[in-house]
């Protein structure tokens, strides 16, 4: 692994990347999100912890409006994407996604995986297509897998090539949705090598995880998330290390 | 007794058992009488009498009636199946009153009527004489099956697909027909593989209503042998219509079969 070089402070006045006023999401009577404001600065890595139901996921799935949110702003580098009149297609091309369950295709190989929005979504011609998805998947290491089909790969290798897909779009940020939790723990790193390499490129990402150690080394941000509301943020190593929250500190006594 | 000897002794028993039970309908049967009826020649060789007619013919018709009911039933029950799942409720309200209504009727009935009586009702004659107004029928009577088959396997696709699709950017109408749908149609093909076959076998519906010398499907061809040629009086064109039959459906669905297992090979 590289060494990370330092990180650029962002500009002050620059717009952010995701910025998130008052969301509130509910799913009938359930409420799951109260009145959320956070916001990701072009080039920072945010990882967003808290226990399963805390509504963390569901954050991360407004941000491209993957859910709708029932009130309150989603800003994406300014533009307010809850706005009818927005292009919404346009703004998702630019907002890289990774699930935790992979989600590839499973009916194309891994290089149609990889070129399908390119050329629907972008209009590129094949050899262009072609040519930016043989330079991601290189990037996460799989560059002898493109004729492969996702069923034929590890867990580990489906979660990469996930992430070569997502950024085949050269999106402008990338949302992580747990993208380790349905791994085996030894295919896990591969995975979180490969998300270290790219912070250290300088991409803005929102990372929902529930590890510890890749918020702490990587992270440039820690929101902890508990009941539907941001409970505490702050440099990961501060959180973790000095957690300021009584529900902070019961969550961390339980998962370090 | 162990336990595999036991079983053993079963699968034993049992494979007696039929072969008694078949040994007994042989011998039980009147062979004299069904070589008479059922496989009777009249002097004549069997392929010089009805097989020429019943297969270049029949069977040809037969094939190529499937062939166009099929494919015109399942573009249209596409387009239903996409109806019933859109996201406005006029759509979906006619889709289901659509699949209700000709799912609910014998494609007898809606064959009959297609022929004979919508060109009283309209004084309009649907395209391709009698046989066209069949095959209408049918593609209208099958598009109402498949259509639930269809939207069964659109539904089957895990929603994370879409999600997948959406979030790189990709419209709906591009979701839809590049990744759900291929999906989809790989889920539905033991299904439709199935539709098709009863579709093979509801061609033979066509006889109800009449078709000219060249048009007649199997069955009618054979029906016709009934009455007149070497065999007349006697049921044999029935059973060469039902061999061949059998010729036609067994191959497709062990194809088919064979294709769908080296799909899934490849892809799961």
């Amino acid at each position: 692994m590289t060494a990370m070089p330092a990180r650029q402070a962002p500009e002050a006045g620059s717009v952010p990347a995701i910025d998130v006023r008052g969301l509130h999401k509910s799913f009938g009577e359930n409420e799951v999100l109260t009145g959320i404001d956070f916001h990701v600065d072009p080039g920072q890595v945010v990882c967003v912890i808290g226990p399963s139901g805390s509504g963390k996921s569901t954050l991360l799935r407004c941000v491209n409006r993957l859910e709708e949110p029932t009130s309150g702003e989603i800003l994406i580098e300014g533009i307010d994407i809850c706005d009818p009149e927005v292009d919404l297609d346009e703004v998702r091309s630019r907002i890289g996604m990774v699930f935790q369950q992979f989600n590839l295709f499973p009916h194309l190989s891994v290089m149609k995986n990889l070129t399908l929005a390119q050329r629907s979504v972008h209009g590129r011609g094949k050899a262009e297509a072609v040519e930016i998805a043989r330079r991601n998947l290189a990037k996460v290491g799989l560059d002898h897998k493109e004729d492969a089909f996702p069923a034929h790969l590890s867990g580990g290798q489906q979660q990469r090539v996930a992430i070569a897909r997502a950024l085949s779009m050269e999106p402008d940020m990338m949302l992580f949705d747990e993208p380790t939790s349905a791994l085996d723990p030894e295919l896990v790193g591969d995975v979180l090598g490969v998300m270290k390499d790219l912070a250290s490129e300088g991409m803005t990402m929102m990372v929902v995880t529930h590890e510890m150690g890749f918020a702490r080394e990587v992270g440039d941000k820690l929101v902890f998330m508990d009941g539907g509301v941001v409970v505490e943020e702050g440099v990961p190593e501060e959180v973790l290390s000095d957690p300021q929250h009584e529900r902070t500190q019961a969550f961390l006594s339980k998962v370090l | 007794m162990k336990r595999t000897t036991r079983a053993r002794a079963w699968r034993w028993g049992l494979n007696a058992a039929v072969v008694a039970v078949i040994a007994l309908i042989a011998l039980a049967a009147n062979w004299e009488n069904i070589h008479e009826n059922f496989w009777n020649s009249g002097g004549v060789a069997l392929d010089g009498g009805n097989w020429g007619d019943l297969i270049t013919i029949g069977a040809v018709n037969t094939v190529q009636y499937t062939a166009i009911a099929f494919a015109g039933g399942l573009a249209f029950a596409l387009v239903l199946a996409l109806m019933r799942l859109s996201p406005i409720a006029t759509m979906r309200w006619l889709a289901t009153g659509y699949v209700e209504f000709f799912r609910g009727l014998p494609a007898l009935i809606v064959i009959i009527f297609m022929g004979l009586g919508v060109p009283i009702a309209f004084n309009w004659q649907p395209p391709g004489g009698l046989v066209g107004a069949g095959l209408i029928a049918l593609i209208m009577v099958g598009s109402a099956y498949m259509a639930e088959t269809l939207r069964a396997g659109i539904q089957a696709v895990p929603k994370g697909q879409m999600e997948a699709a959406r979030s790189l950017g990709m419209k709906p109408t591009a979701t839809m027909f590049k990744v759900i749908l291929p999906q989809a149609f790989r889920i539905v093909i033991p299904p439709l593989t199935n539709e098709f076959v009863l579709l093979i076998k509801d061609t033979a519906l066509l006889s109800v209503i009449g078709a000219s010398f060249d048009e007649r499907e199997l069955t009618t061809v054979a029906r016709d042998f009934l009455a007149s040629g070497p065999s007349a009086g006697t049921a044999t064109a029935l059973v060469q219509a039902a061999l061949i039959y059998l010729v036609i459906t067994i191959p497709l669905t062990q194809l088919v079969a064979w294709q769908e297992r080296r799909q899934r090979k490849a892809t799961r």
